[in-house]
């Protein structure tokens, strides 16, 4: 019998320095785990993610994005969060398009206070990356050596 | 190419036991360009601050990498570090495997893995770190509070003591805030206006201090060290400087049935008032929603009789500019209004009180001049039944009530009680409580005497239903020691109700770009660490914006908050951030995308000289970044078309890096 390696799924989330990044802080402080496959990339607000960032993301072979920043109003930069929220519907409805999973990418507004939501947010959305398998329709196999 | 620098902290066994920080240190340095890599058991301390600085000045490092805790606690430490040595503070970079590894996960493989490609992200970043270097920005040396209770005041009384100016912005037309209205204080039962109302004397005569009473915050520019704020002097229809505050307009008002917010509303004021005898600024003020003047036009008592000629029936709101280096948010708390709990009877029942209805009864100064009598029938109460955690302590799914605990009802209920029991020895006092909080000096020792020498009947339990028959509140409750139903029949029964922020302070939040928790309280930099200072620079808190505090300790707060707003007004020069945006003026277009999503207008646009082809010049409209004004949030970096705008230690480039390094394995 050959040993099927369990699919462990990769996952990027880009959190706003402020407040979800904050919050991933606070569920390390409050140990409360979430699956180790889902890797933190801080940026100082969800305004600087380029959604480019995000197709980057699955043309390397990442088989989920998420990008967590501070509650609607509650921007550490009073609007950055809504430029993020507007420019993240726009690409998420391309990626629909190009008919890549809707569930792979998601957009969360975690406070800094919200240690349990980061954890349950991770925990859920590894769950149903590792549900839907690999990305194949965007990774690039170019880019692997 | 860099020489990276790679630092693995075990942080005693808070890494080290989830981690193999040894192998994270060999598999880190076979990565291209690190040319050093080490663990160390405490990489913060002074002797692993020393051996990075070794390393750096050895190995001629050129970038850093530390794998260790949340850059939100430890960045700044490296950072400094880093540049004793030489080296840019901006080429040292966190990796973090505390908060992101070794404390969630329990597998050590599995650990040790994510470490290695959270410390590779990192040291793909640090190959694409530049330099940078800090602008410089002038410090406007005045501090603005916003609130003028306890909190405002001490931290008013303490940066003026310093010898710098200091405003206070107070939406009611007196400082004095919740303590004006308390009549002892725990543990110590001295009264609380003798020792507030000397220091509201002291705020009003202070050269250095500007009340700025029945006003409040309209907007906040700017930024820290630089802002400019808009405060709008509600239009209190008497002339301040004039008025004298002899009172008499406020004795012959004709229009007597104003409730009187000061007395929560347990008596009633005239429509000219001035809330109390002690209040500061010592001014009247109309209420026009109740002057007969104001709504028919027709009265004008109060202007015949002044001496001074201070009424002004068409005073209009006024704004003020004013600049300051630092603001000081106490903006305070109010207590819950239980309206919502159908079952203990406040909304319908007159003898259900609050703790501060009981506080102005209990008041000398008080509506009742400080005997004991019930609302509805102004006769002495004989039994009091005192319920505690209303509001407070519910579940996070229990909408009508607050997570957390209130912290300074068990005391005050206890010097309720003591003070109730002294007085009145005929009362029979019961305290039905969840559990009896009571940490603090002199504080267990106070609640004990409350149950041992002054015989309060607490009760471990709820009170269910309280209901109204013939004039007696009949009160259903469970004794959960003895596990008996109890049924008292009480003449008052008092809510000890949640601390709730006040409503203001979202609004305010919202100028000063503070951040807030779910329950409106100010979120402070580090709950341990900076806990009088907001994430946002410049910002400061004092009192219980924060979180829940006794008078103790908003006072030792307010100074903490004094003594950061001194240490920055102290400098004549602030370094900005210098992860700022900049423009390439070789790619922009002059579309005015960037500037459009600015939300601090730091984007500005120039025409440029630029040579074309065949030794021609073209005139270009270019973007160029005001450094000291941009807080560098990168929302112009996705908006630019072109690519034209970049975010400094953010940069497309170095994001990239990190997005490919994790999703390399």
């Amino acid at each position: 019998m050959q040993d099927v390696k369990e699919f462990r799924p990769k996952i990027v989330a880009f959190c706003c320095n402020w407040c979800s990044y904050a919050g991933a802080d606070l569920a390390g402080s409050s140990r409360l785990a979430y699956p180790a496959d889902v890797k933190i990339i801080r940026v100082p607000c969800s305004c600087r993610v380029n959604p480019l960032f995000i197709l980057r993301a699955f043309q390397r072979g990442a088989d989920g994005v998420i990008m967590a920043g501070c509650h609607p109003g509650d921007c550490h930069y009073t609007s950055g969060n809504y430029f993020a929220r507007r420019r993240m519907t726009l690409l998420f409805s391309m990626l629909d398009y190009l008919g890549i999973e809707r569930e792979r990418t998601r957009v969360e507004w975690i406070s800094a206070a919200e240690g349990a939501k980061f954890s349950k947010t991770m925990n859920e959305f590894a769950a149903t990356v590792a549900a839907l398998g690999e990305n194949k329709r965007l990774e690039d196999l170019r880019c692997k050596k | 190419m860099q020489r990276i620098g790679v630092f693995i902290c075990h942080c005693g066994t808070n890494i080290a036991a989830t981690v193999d920080v040894k192998a994270v240190a060999e598999a880190l340095g076979r990565e291209p360009g690190v040319v050093f890599s080490t663990d160390y058991q405490y990489m913060c301390s002074e002797s692993g601050q020393t051996l990075m600085r070794d390393a750096i000045r050895e190995h001629k490092l050129t970038g850093v990498v530390v794998c260790s805790c949340s850059p939100r606690m430890h960045e700044t430490t490296f950072r400094k570090a880093a540049e004793k040595e030489g080296l840019n503070p901006y080429m040292v970079e966190i990796a973090n495997i505390r908060e992101q590894v070794s404390w969630i996960h329990k597998d050590v493989a599995e650990a040790t893995e994510k470490a290695i490609i959270l410390g590779r992200a990192a040291i793909a970043k640090v190959h694409l770190n530049k330099p940078l270097k800090a602008g410089e920005s002038p410090v406007t040396k005045r501090a603005l509070v916003i609130g003028g209770g306890i909190a405002g005041i001490q931290t008013a009384l303490d940066i003026a003591e310093a010898g710098f100016e200091v405003d206070i912005v107070e939406k009611e037309p007196t400082i004095g805030g919740k303590m004006a209205q308390i009549d002892k204080t725990f543990p110590t039962l001295d009264c609380a206006a003798c020792i507030l109302t000397p220091k509201m004397v002291d705020v009003a005569q202070n050269e250095k201090i500007k009340i700025f009473s029945y006003s409040e915050v309209e907007s906040v520019k700017g930024f820290v060290g630089n802002f400019k704020v808009a405060i709008r002097k509600k239009a209190r229809y008497v002339d301040e400087e004039k008025c004298t505050g002899c009172g008499i307009c406020t004795e012959k008002c004709p229009q007597k049935k104003v409730p009187n917010e000061f007395n929560m509303g347990l008596d009633t004021r005239r429509a000219i008032y001035i809330p109390f005898a002690q209040a500061v600024p010592k001014v009247a003020t109309i209420d026009a929603n109740y002057c007969t003047m104001m709504k028919t036009g027709k009265c004008g008592v109060c202007q015949k009789l002044c001496g001074a000629g201070a009424i002004d029936y068409k005073q209009q709101d006024t704004i003020v500019e004013r600049e300051y280096g630092a603001i000081v948010a106490a903006t305070g708390f109010n207590p819950m209004k239980p309206t919502q709990y159908n079952e203990l009877g406040y909304a319908t029942c007159e003898d259900v009180v609050t703790s501060l209805e009981l506080e102005r009864l209990m008041n000398a100064a008080g509506p009742t001049a400080g005997t004991l009598l019930r609302p509805s029938d102004k006769k002495h109460p004989h039994t009091i039944v005192f319920v505690q955690c209303v509001g407070s302590r519910c579940d996070a799914e229990n909408e009508k009530g607050k997570p957390y605990c209130s912290k300074i009802c068990c005391m005050y209920t206890a010097k309720h009680a003591m003070l109730i029991r002294e007085k009145y020895p005929d009362t029979e006092v019961y305290v039905f409580y969840i559990d009896v909080r009571t940490p603090g000096k002199n504080f267990d020792e106070f609640y004990r005497r409350a149950v041992e020498q002054y015989g309060v009947h607490y009760v471990k339990g709820q009170v269910g239903k309280v209901v109204e028959e013939n004039g007696v509140l009949k009160v259903q409750a469970s004794d959960l020691l003895s596990g008996e139903q109890l049924h008292i029949d009480a003449d008052l029964v008092v809510l000890a109700t949640a601390v709730e922020p006040d409503k203001s302070a979202r609004s305010i939040a919202t100028m000063l770009t503070a951040s807030m928790d779910t329950n409106d309280f100010f979120t402070e930099a580090h709950a341990k660490l900076r806990p009088v200072e907001s994430p946002t620079a410049g910002i400061f808190l004092s009192g219980v914006c924060q979180g829940p505090k006794d008078i103790p300790e908003t006072v030792s707060q307010a100074s903490a908050a004094a003594a950061k707003v001194i240490g920055l007004l102290a400098k004549d020069k602030l370094t900005c951030n210098p992860c700022v945006a900049e423009s390439d003026e070789m790619l922009c277009n002059g579309c005015s995308s960037c500037e459009k999503v600015c939300p601090y207008g730091a984007i500005t646009y120039t025409d440029k000289e630029f040579r074309g082809p065949n030794r021609t010049t073209l005139i270009r409209r270019v973007a160029s970044v005001n450094p000291a004004v941009c807080q560098g949030c990168g929302a112009c970096t996705v908006a630019c078309p072109s690519g034209a705008m970049d975010l400094k230690g953010f940069s497309n480039r170095q994001i990239m890096a990190e997005v490919d390094a994790i999703c390399k394995m």
